[in-house]
């Protein structure tokens, strides 16, 4: 009987004798063993796309939080934005995986190559127009008050998106928000509580999370003007409708802001989804290039 | 002496967790079926605590190593999504060897809603006894942890920090 010295062996030795694609998350199937039958009346493009919607906008705000671990403010709070950020990490496999399971890959999975995972070959082998987050995950952090007055706006919309989306006709969407709606309340407030702190806090703090909310508002413009997509699936009973969750969004920024002692900025006039369609700035190309580049220049590597 | 068939269930429910190594994945509530089919073939059901959790691709490894040794041939281990994990599912067995082993165990989880989840500005209302000396007078540190599924406190009284899993 074999017992292997580290969990990690295991899981290379469940791999057997070919070994792992070097650049993937490697574990397995985030959906093995689920049930991925698409239900009737829905469309599979259309499903697949708005899980890319959703799972797109989980991977790249994962990706910028992971730049704050070696930079935050306190060990605590490196601890925890790598767990928000793993946290996220894991939605996006999961709806990445469902992206895949009803066959949206796009051009990845011919410059993937045949053997890497559907959720792998999303997020590494897609190029940016190919991405359908929003302006507002993909945006930089200058400094800590902007990464926590950002993390509390996306965690909101998220958070009021899963809410509705537990009782979407799509059972698998269904599962992984009523799995993520716990995640993203821990992440809400925690963002909340820091916006609190800093706002209302000393001369300095106040004044760079004043200027944080200036920066990050603009970017709610886009984020509830639906798409097609989000329309026909909201008809179907299968998506939110971004529009429906608008009043509640502001209701809670507003909250914390009041309480951070910090004015609400007025609420930005709404503009086309660009993100959702693919149409992004420089962002979100510089954060895939960090993403995805040791990937797409070693391929087929293995370990 | 005749080999009495090991039954599936047993297998499994001894298999222990890769974080929490002194509790099993059934006293963690992670484990949600184990059955036989017609055919022989042994399925294994497993829920994840948290959407990232890296360790499912493990328990899943670990899982059909111990039911293969034990001579079932034909395994199939399934995640499941719903419904969604709780803290309320980690045993009563659970949670007192998560005592002995220095960290505290969750309250009960939140009451779940349909509606929006209500905004928590003030500090975590979360309590926990210290593991370590019993004081109810203990402190959050931070709501994030080494673990997802844990939070890290300290305790006024002796003044050891120690971990505790989040109700969820």
């Amino acid at each position: 009987m074999v017992h292997e010295e580290t969990v990690y062996d295991a899981l290379a030795n469940a791999h057997g004798e070919a070994g792992r694609w070097a650049f993937g998350t490697g574990f397995d199937d985030p959906l093995a063993g689920v049930d991925t039958t698409v239900p009737g009346g829905i469309d599979p493009a259309d499903l697949g796309t708005y899980c890319l919607m959703l799972g797109d906008d989980a991977l790249v705000l994962a990706q910028r939080l992971t730049e704050w671990v070696t930079r935050a403010p306190e060990l605590e709070e490196e601890v925890a934005i790598g767990n928000i950020a793993l946290d996220l990490l894991g939605q996006a496999r999961l709806l990445l995986a469902r992206a895949g399971s009803v066959g949206v890959l796009g051009r990845s999975r011919e410059r993937a190559g045949a053997t890497i995972p559907d959720e792998d070959a999303l997020a590494y082998f897609r190029d940016p127009d190919e991405f359908h987050s929003t302006a507002l995950v993909a945006a930089p952090d200058t400094d800590f008050a902007q990464a926590v007055v950002r993390l509390l706006a996306a965690a909101t919309v998220r958070l009021a998106v899963f809410s509705r989306l537990r009782s979407s006709r799509d059972p698998v969407l269904a599962a992984i928000a009523a799995k993520g709606v716990h995640e993203l309340a821990y992440h809400r407030d925690h963002a909340a509580r820091w916006v609190v702190r800093l706002g209302d806090g000393t001369e300095e703090s106040h004044r760079r999370t004043r200027s944080a909310v200036d920066a990050v508002w603009p970017l709610l413009a886009e984020l509830f003007t639906p798409t097609d997509v989000e329309t026909r699936l909201a008809a179907a009973g299968v998506a939110v409708d971004p529009a429906g969750v608008r009043d509640e969004v502001r209701d809670v920024l507003g909250q914390v802001l009041g309480r951070a002692a910090l004015p609400v900025p007025a609420w930005p006039v709404g503009t086309p989804p660009r993100g959702r369609r693919g149409q992004h700035g420089p962002e979100l190309a510089e954060l895939l290039g960090t993403l995805q580049g040791l990937a797409r220049q070693h391929p087929a590597a293995t370990w | 002496m005749s080999a009495v068939p090991p039954d599936p269930r047993s297998v499994a429910g001894q298999v222990t967790d890769p974080e929490l190594p002194t509790l099993t994945l059934a006293d963690l509530g992670v484990l949600r079926d184990v059955r036989t089919e017609a055919d022989g073939a042994v399925v294994v059901e497993i829920t994840p605590t948290y959407s990232g959790c890296p360790a499912m691709g493990v328990m899943r490894a670990d899982l059909l190593r111990a039911l293969h040794e034990a001579g079932f041939g034909d395994v199939d281990v399934r995640t499941v999504l719903s419904p969604a994990w709780t803290s309320d599912w980690i045993s009563a067995e659970g949670r007192r060897k998560l005592a002995a082993a220095g960290i505290a165990p969750p309250g009960s989880a939140p009451v779940r809603t349909d509606g929006p989840v209500p905004l928590q500005l003030g500090p975590p209302r979360r309590t926990a006894d210290c593991p370590l000396c019993g004081s109810p007078d203990t402190e959050e540190l931070s709501e994030f942890g080494s673990t997802a599924c844990k939070a890290l406190r300290r305790c006024r009284s002796c003044r050891e920090p120690f971990e505790h899993v989040k109700e969820i």
